[in-house]
């Protein structure tokens, strides 16, 4: 029964992710349109006889169609295992990391307790972190295998750029780490229940400010797109690491970018956005609002805006990545060596330090 | 551990880890000895260490490998074409090899292999556990590691900068190999 109903629930996560990683691409056309002032995609209706606007069903339809049924073509010279392994390396990590990712408290059906989370790890964290430096391997496979310099090259860009920004976003966990004191993601979302100063949800953000904003940079970089996107950056390489690959290899590394972009949107959230916690509301005590009695409400319905929270919340985040991908111009190489060595990883050890001093502090204060 | 999963988890293992000697492409042995690593992880999430877990997989094919791997390609290394050209070197080679295959089977075939049932207690394998062990029992061994190793990054940095000059990417991009290594 026990896997039974953790195969269901990572089943459903992976089938989520994946349906928002396609339906980002919408998002995605959408928004660049709007950020540029156009109107976007609004072509694939069949025969115009929709009645209604369904323009980003058939366009959810219409893009994967279009990948999957090109030409899957594979250069002459390159590694043909080499070359198919490496967008399913790429695609792996960032739908698997999900499964520590607590959507929901636990609930008790029928007499038993249902951690809404697909595997509750005693090191949650620590996973995601290890499984998202896996992803780097796909990026190095593709450009090694193609056997082309601009897959090459940008592989290369690939892999320096991603291991200087999982410094700084490593030290930012661990910053995160002291704050909690476990590596477990459900307790961490827990302990965000409470209140500050009896008003404001005890969110991680307004603990850690700081390693906030270097998690959310950091977590943009290692997406590798715009303002960060050096490995692919068109007007240099072509398309750098996948200049190489078309049809559906070439949609599995689109889809890896989507799913990590929903995974970092995942982390943010859990860490610094109280995860599935909805501001005043108590899984037990129901509808509790600073000065007033607390209104109880039906445990369904509690487990309901838990998780309508989490997915609102992770959609927030996406939604932004996508509008800072389409604000900010591309880095120069320099600059992008420059802000994650001598900025963003200074900064994050000396916030690192400081939570460690103010946490000896409050401890000894005790 | 189920036999269903050991089966093919160990001879995916294996298979990498022969890889690894066997590949005559660089890259290739590179990417077959994170296979293998990534194999013992899961080995060590089957045995309820999930901490040792997760940091062998952050640590080393997260951390380690990739700088191999972008040193190798950065340097396009050629393919190796093996010692087949100098009987003396294949000589050597297959008697060193030899002696760690005697030692090694010498070793296992004093442990005995019958599998005894250990009931674990249930914070086993936990990060409190082990970081209570790490930094109270084994406290002094943890701290002179760590010393060895800043030992080794400083000396590469001093080896890189001797006469002022470098010789090659190599050598630059050994020195936060090294200084990777030692940071976690």
């Amino acid at each position: 029964m026990e896997w039974l109903i953790g195969g269901i629930e990572s089943l459903g996560v992976i089938l989520v992710v994946l349906t928002l990683s396609a339906l980002l691409l919408w998002v995605e056309r959408k928004g660049s349109a709007l950020v540029q002032n156009r109107v976007g995609a609004n072509r694939a209706s069949v025969l115009g006889i929709m009645p209604f606007n369904l323009g980003f069903m058939n366009t959810l339809m219409a893009d994967p169609l279009k990948l999957f049924t090109k030409e899957d073509f594979v250069p002459a010279n390159a590694d043909r295992l080499g070359h198919a392994l490496a967008p399913c390396i790429a695609l792996f990590p960032a739908i698997v990391t999900f499964a520590a990712m607590p959507f929901g408290d636990s609930v008790s059906v029928a007499g038993r307790v249902i951690n809404l989370q697909a595997v509750n790890l005693d090191v949650g964290l620590l996973y995601i972190s290890a499984l998202a430096s896996m992803g780097v391997y796909g990026i190095v496979l593709a450009g090694w295998a193609s056997n082309n310099r601009w897959a090459l090259l940008g592989s290369i860009r690939g892999s320096a750029q991603m291991i200087s920004y999982e410094l700084a976003m490593g030290i930012s966990l661990v910053s995160m780490i002291l704050l909690y004191g476990t590596l477990d993601m459900q307790e961490m979302v827990r302990s965000q229940g409470k209140l500050l100063f009896g008003v404001l949800p005890a969110w991680g953000v307004f603990y850690q400010p700081v390693a906030f904003l270097i998690l959310l940079t950091a977590g943009i970089a290692e997406t590798k797109r715009v303002p960060f996107d050096l490995p692919e950056c068109e007007s240099e390489l072509i398309a750098g690491y996948y200049t190489e690959y078309s049809g559906g290899k070439q949609a599995c590394f689109m889809l890896s970018d989507f799913a990590e972009i929903v995974m970092v949107s995942g982390l943010v959230t859990t860490l610094f956005f109280g995860g599935w916690q909805v501001p005043y509301l108590d899984s037990n005590a129901g509808l509790s609002l600073p000065g007033m009695t607390p209104v109880a409400l039906p445990g369904a319905l509690i487990t309901a805006l838990q998780v309508g929270s989490f997915g609102v919340k992770v959609l927030f985040f996406c939604c932004l990545q996508i509008l800072v991908r389409w604000t900010l111009p591309r880095f120069r190489y320099d600059q992008l060596m420059n802000l994650g060595w001598k900025k963003m990883m200074p900064i994050a050890l000396l916030n690192m330090v400081a939570t460690a001093l103010v946490i000896l502090l409050v401890e000894q204060g005790r | 551990m189920s036999p269903l999963a050991f089966y093919p988890l160990a001879f995916v293992c294996i298979a990498s880890a022969m890889g690894v000697v066997l590949s005559r492409n660089p890259v290739r042995s590179a990417l077959s000895l994170v296979a293998s690593l990534f194999c013992l992880a899961v080995f060590y999430v089957f045995l309820q260490a999930h901490l040792v877990a997760a940091l062998q997989i952050i640590v080393y094919a997260g951390a380690v490998m990739v700088l191999f791997l972008f040193v190798i390609t950065l340097l396009n290394l050629e393919s190796d074409r093996g010692l087949g050209e100098k009987p003396v070197l294949s000589a050597i080679g297959f008697g060193a090899g030899a002696i760690v295959a005697g030692g090694l089977i010498a070793a296992l075939s004093r442990t005995s292999l019958g599998a005894r049932a250990v009931t674990l207690v249930p914070t086993f394998g936990t990060t409190k556990v082990l970081a209570r062990q790490l930094f109270g029992d084994y406290l002094v061994a943890f701290e002179l590691t760590s010393m060895l190793l800043l030992v080794a990054v400083v000396g590469a940095v001093v080896l890189a900068k001797r006469d002022g000059s470098y010789e090659g990417d190599e050598q630059e991009a050994a020195v936060p190999a090294r200084s990777e290594e030692a940071s976690h």
